[in-house]
């Protein structure tokens, strides 16, 4: 339960009028474990009973954290790493979503794409890398691209299966009201794998993320995947968990914005509330 | 109005669905397309709509052969079929993209009273009971002023109660503008109370068995003697077409007998 789903619990009192004292209480309880934990952490380390070293208490943490924040260079990194998230799942979710309409839609497509690209998605994706710095440097290109392979698969995989789920029933009402083809696309097919597609998009942003930690420790001169690898340098673990939580912050940022976008679309869903 | 023409349908795995169906509809005539499962009558309602091609024969609706879904035809399926992402009025106005959202609105509001769902324009049809989800689809099905309404077994899902009510919504949107009704139906009273004619049907391959003509006066009252007698004679020709289909089966009987 995060904090963007109380928001919305909260948002809408009148339909749900049980739901945002549960999820308020539930919201409460998951919090529990860890910040029992930090206290622990940090009581065991004052006292001098762990030494916190390797693994410093929320305190120093949050100092660090506080202190990137306060010198900009937090807000350098996380920019660095939004940007080639933005740029590599603007592209991968683009292309994927277009292969996955073409081969879902049209079936010599499908026997023509389909099992080479299965085949390309039996590759790890880090696999990728070294051909990758070989075709596009070793600046941003490469990492954009890596970042918009891992998109492409999850989302073309949804959307090509979501076409091919389509109810015949209700393409039929579309054909008893004589839709064009083009109107069949707009008025019947897009809606209906709408669903689908955004749970595709949100697989494919968080792969999206997990690649960008990837390409950024191969090589980066900024980003908080460089801030992992340059805290492991220094022997600095307060800076690598300040990078950690920052990329947990961003992540589920960046998913609950696209949720928040897309809700108004999904209204119509018996699930949505669930599901999403 | 509308004829068949010696009408057969194949289907692409050797069903024979329907064998030369000869028939003729009047305008405004509610014709009940009655019998057991199997007997083709979905068949015969989807050639009709456009939605499949006769193997042999033709559909004629005021002359013209009928090849693909027709603007002048309406059909509500067994099924709401309704559209989840669009709001009830919308769903009703589906047909209906061509004119101004003015003249839409009047029609769709209009058509939702006539079935009784006044007021629920806005709602999503997850929110809709089965049977209003089921008016919303007569509602959408008649906006649009069709010469031509096909039934597929719409009311077989919903409860006696529910079913009464929506064939008396049924018959007040006929009233209106007396559009030529093709319904297929499984229950005898459902084709009694609606049809002025019921055609029986028999199946393997999927035929006409009997027609009945039903002259009792509207509204129908169904504790009427008359009523009774005519579900009587319907019921009677139902088991009749069932009968004569008996020796077919305990041939498979045997058939299966043997495999032993």
């Amino acid at each position: 339960m995060s904090v963007l789903e109380i928001a919305n619990a909260l948002d809408e009192p009148e339909r749900r009028p049980a739901a945002p004292h549960r999820s308020y209480g539930l919201a409460i309880a998951g919090f529990v474990l860890p910040i029992v934990l930090a206290i622990l952490w940090e009581w065991l380390v004052a006292a001098g009973i762990a030494n916190g070293r390797l693994m410093p208490p929320p305190s120093v943490v949050g100092r660090t954290l506080w202190g990137l924040a306060a010198s900009g260079e937090l807000l350098t990194h996380a920019g660095a790493t939004l940007w080639r998230v933005g740029a590599g799942f603007g592209l991968g979710a683009l292309a994927g979503t277009v292969f996955g309409a073409v081969t879902g839609a049209l079936p010599v497509a499908r026997s023509l794409l389909d099992p080479t690209l299965q085949a390309l998605r039996a590759i790890p994706s880090i696999a990728w890398v070294p051909l990758f710095i070989l075709w596009f440097g070793i600046f941003e290109a490469s990492k954009v691209a890596l970042i918009a392979a891992g998109v492409f698969f999850p989302v073309y995989l949804g959307v090509a299966a979501a076409i091919q789920g389509i109810d015949r029933k209700i393409v039929e009402v579309g054909r008893v009201f004589r839709l064009s083809r083009l109107a069949m696309v707009r008025r019947v097919l897009l809606p209906a794998i709408l669903p689908d597609w955004i749970v595709a998009l949100r697989s494919g942003l968080g792969l999206g993320f997990m690649f960008v930690v990837a390409a950024e420790i191969m090589g980066a001169s900024e980003g908080l995947g460089y801030l992992l690898v340059d805290g492991q340098q220094l022997g600095r673990p307060d800076s690598i968990i300040a990078a950690i939580i920052s990329f947990a912050v961003l992540g589920k940022l960046a998913d609950g914005l696209l949720v928040a976008i897309t809700r108004p679309f999904l209204a119509w869903q018996d699930t949505a509330r669930d599901k999403l | 109005m509308l004829s068949f023409d010696r009408l057969s349908k194949t289907y692409a795995d050797g069903t024979h669905a329907l064998a030369s169906i000869a028939l003729d509809v009047g305008r405004g005539e509610i014709v009940a397309l009655l019998g057991g499962s199997g007997c083709g009558k979905t068949t015969l309602l989807r050639l009709i709509a456009g939605l499949d091609r006769p193997s042999e024969g033709a559909i004629r609706l005021d002359g013209e052969a009928i090849a693909e879904p027709r603007a002048d035809v309406g059909v509500i399926f067994q099924e709401p079929r309704l559209f989840p992402w669009l709001s009830v009025a919308e769903n009703v106005g589906f047909g209906l993209s061509h004119l101004s959202a003015f003249e839409r609105e009047g029609l769709v509001t209009n058509a939702l009273v006539r079935v009784g769902l006044a007021g629920h324009e806005k709602r999503w049809p997850r929110e809709l009971s089965g049977g209003q989800q089921q008016r919303v689809a007569i509602a959408r099905a008649l906006v649009t002023r069709p010469k031509l309404l096909l039934m597929d077994e719409p009311f077989s899902a919903l409860d006696a109660t529910t079913r009464a009510s929506l064939h008396g919504h049924l018959l007040a949107l006929w009233q209106e503008s007396r559009p030529t009704v093709v319904m297929v139906t499984h229950d005898v009273e459902e084709a009694v109370t609606l049809a002025d004619r019921i055609i029986v049907m028999q199946p393997k391959p999927g035929r006409i068995f009997d027609e009945l003509d039903n002259p009792l006066a509207r509204p129908r009252d169904r504790l009427s003697p008359a009523f009774e007698a005519a579900k009587r004679e319907a019921l009677r020709a139902l088991d009749r077409s069932l009968r004569d289909e008996a020796p077919h089966q305990e041939k498979a009987a045997e058939t299966a007998g043997m495999w032993w």
